[in-house]
């Protein structure tokens, strides 16, 4: 017997929540194809020089990334929609629009990226082809496009939680997209002030990434950890508020620690480093709660590789936004890191951390209802694939964001402390073999990464086909000992 | 694990409150935070200066009192040999603006630290040695902005700066921009930084 991917097994919200899984996988190989042509680009400065030059590359390489994530995102809140509020989704049919005309949007910028790539100082460059401002280059047709398709988003799921049922979840989630959509509007005006600009464009990068996206990231790993081991919902909606609390009471003013240098006051020193070093606690929170409840449940589970993600997500988050975050977040110390290999180091492991494993998690709980509710636990036949992919993975992300790491520690010491951070001590640290070599294994990594999403691809399509058996049904939690 | 048997500290209420206080309180001490930056870092302000500081002689030097590097501001230096009024400097330093913006320049230099990491820093570009003395910087910057593949200097990266069809005009703006940005007080950031004059 094959099991086929069915759209039969999925209800409404979970038939939109596959259309974005596709283009998130899609825009996923773009973050790794464009990376690694900017990373061959350090080894080989004339490679496509011209035709693809490295501001490009590295242009589609984080904006890919950025997209991808919120696709991802995007299709987990779908994918839960209908289950947590207990009804049909209200208002399915606009979602549906607003998915192509977002993945239309986004094609039509990326073909703009890739051929036109640059136009003259004027407005006109700015609204139709590139912003040029570091993760939100969208020009602004498209930014006024992808908050419209917010709009339809929040429309979506908060009208259905108001006509359905609502949940210490979909509280969160309501008003944390709330302050998604609103935020992305911070990043919408054009100032010459290059200072003023900086402290905007930092309410969006900054409080998305480690506000907002974190909150919206604690709300689909509560769902997942309720459904993948049966948690009771008064326990993970406890651990929810504790993130939120934590989460926002260190992020929200942690945002000063982008304000050390671009001309703001110096009291950001001491808001930036005393809030952004509270960051990891939250992170912390979260991996003692998913840990707890995986060992309560003693690893029971309907779902493997999806909770075998969810782990790897509690630690690559605590490791990559939280560890890395700190080793440069104090104003001391980022004098000398910032604008080195440190940061992309941090933004490696972060990124894929915190947010790339969860997405991938959330791909395995799909194909498995896809395939009309396969089981996925042990004996799974092909088991070695997801294993395997999520070993490549890890071990190429974490391979670069080591190389990367050194390649900021030699800049640090070399370009800044040393040579005074001028230009040719820029480029005298470029040249050092330390950095050289940095570089070469920082795209030796990023091989090994993309083996791994080679896997990840072959394993998402096949995985479960052959199976007969359907899903183990959970248990009901075990109730705790007070001794 | 009832609800009679869960401590204050323990429970969902407790934590729902503590969750919207904080964040409402973090959130509003943000606001007032903004309010204070911003009159603080208008055009024209101590650490921001006005866009005529074009026109003047720009240092950055290490301040024995604050103990770090601190934009110094000079007599008159104008750039392209014209003093400009305020209107004209600040036409010119948008245009470079713009054209920083364009050309995507994020995607391989810094600018206050922030961007990409493949070019060098642009925050003090204007005072670096590399581009010789003050007489001569506005045209070796010019040149090289219109043709930069021609005037290339790889310092041993083989790395060079794409041709972005850059105008004079813009080529003007951009210098503009950045001898404004290096008078900006950035807290110190470059450390060390030895200008063309040793400062």
């Amino acid at each position: 017997m094959v099991r086929t991917l069915d759209g039969a097994h999925l209800n409404g919200g979970q038939k939109l929540a596959v259309k974005y899984f596709n283009v998130a996988v899609i825009l996923f190989f773009a973050q790794l194809a464009f990376g690694l042509l900017a990373a061959a680009q350090y080894l080989h400065p004339d490679f496509l020089r011209g035709v693809l030059d490295f501001n490009v590359n590295r242009m589609v390489h984080i904006n890919a990334m950025i997209v991808w994530m919120l696709y991802g995102f995007i299709g987990s809140v779908y994918w839960f929609l209908e289950e947590e509020s207990g009804r049909t989704i209200v208002g399915l049919r606009l979602g549906h629009l607003a998915f192509w005309l977002l993945t239309l949007a986004v094609t039509v910028v990326v073909a703009v990226y890739l051929l036109v790539q640059t136009g003259p100082g004027d407005d006109f460059t700015r609204w139709f082809v590139n912003e040029g401002r570091e993760y939100i280059e969208a020009p602004r047709w498209a930014d006024i496009g992808i908050v419209v398709v917010m709009g339809v988003f929040f429309y979506n799921v908060a009208a259905t939680f108001t006509k359905g049922r609502w949940s210490g979840i979909a509280g969160v989630l309501t008003l944390d997209l709330v302050a998604l959509a609103g935020l992305y509007l911070a990043g919408m005006f054009y100032v010459t002030n290059i200072s003023v600009d900086q402290y905007w464009w930092w309410w969006v990068v900054h409080l998305w990434v480690e506000a907002t996206w974190e909150v919206l990231v604690g709300c689909i790993m509560a769902w997942a950890l309720m459904h993948l081991l049966g948690v009771r919902r008064r326990i993970v909606e406890t651990w929810l508020y504790i993130e939120v609390a934590l989460m926002f009471g260190s992020g929200i003013l942690g945002l000063g620690h982008h304000y050390f240098w671009i001309g703001a006051p110096e009291y950001w020193l001491a808001i930036g480093g005393f809030f952004s070093a509270l960051e990891p606690i939250p992170l912390v929170a979260m991996v003692v709660h998913s840990i707890y409840d995986a060992g309560v449940h003693r690893l029971k589970n309907r779902n493997h590789p999806a909770l075998a993600w969810v782990i790897a997500h509690a630690f690559g988050n605590f490791l990559g936004a939280g560890v890395w975050g700190f080793m440069h977040t104090l104003p001391q110390i980022n004098l000398f890191t910032h604008g080195t290999q440190w940061t992309p180091s941090h933004g490696h492991l972060a990124f894929f951390g915190a947010y790339a494993t969860i997405n991938i998690a959330f791909f395995y709980l799909a194909v498995q209802q896809w395939r009309g509710n396969v089981w996925m636990g042990a004996g799974l036949a092909g088991g070695w694939r997801w294993k395997w992919a999520l070993g490549l993975l890890s071990v190429g992300v974490l391979g670069m964001t080591v190389a990367l790491l050194i390649a900021g520690y030699e800049q640090s010491f070399i370009e800044r402390a040393q040579g005074g951070s001028t230009w040719s001590a820029y480029f005298a640290a470029q040249t050092h073999p330390w950095f050289v070599e940095s570089m070469a294994w920082r795209m030796a990594f990023g091989w090994v990464t993309l083996a791994g999403f080679v896997l990840l691809v072959w394993d998402l399509l096949t995985i479960g086909r052959h199976e007969t058996r359907t899903a183990e049904t959970l248990e009901e939690e075990p109730a705790l000992v007070h001794g | 694990m009832n609800t009679a048997s869960t401590p204050w500290w323990a429970s969902t209420g407790f934590w729902k409150k503590t969750a919207i206080w904080v964040t409402a309180a973090s959130f509003l001490l943000l606001i007032g935070l903004t309010f204070d930056t911003m009159a603080k870092m208008v055009a024209g302000s101590a650490r921001v200066p006005d866009y005529t500081v074009i026109n003047r002689h720009i240092d950055y030097r290490y301040d024995d009192q604050k103990r770090r590097f601190m934009p110094v501001i000079g007599g008159e230096a104008p750039l392209f040999g014209k003093v400009l009024s305020t209107e004209e400097a600040e036409r010119l330093v948008t245009l470079g603006k713009k054209t920083i913006q364009a050309k995507n320049c994020m995607n391989c230099h810094t600018l206050l630290g922030n961007g990409a990491y493949y070019a060098p820093d642009l925050t003090k570009a204007w005072l670096d040695p590399a581009w010789g003395p003050e007489s001569a910087r506005p045209l070796l910057m010019k040149l090289f902005l219109m043709d930069p593949e021609g005037n290339a200097r790889t310092y041993g990266t083989g790395r060079k700066m794409p041709d972005l069809g850059i105008t004079e005009k813009e080529a003007e703006g951009i210098i503009a921009f950045l001898k404004w940005m290096s008078a900006i007080d950035t807290n110190g950031f470059p450390y060390n930084f030895r200008t063309a004059e040793g400062g």
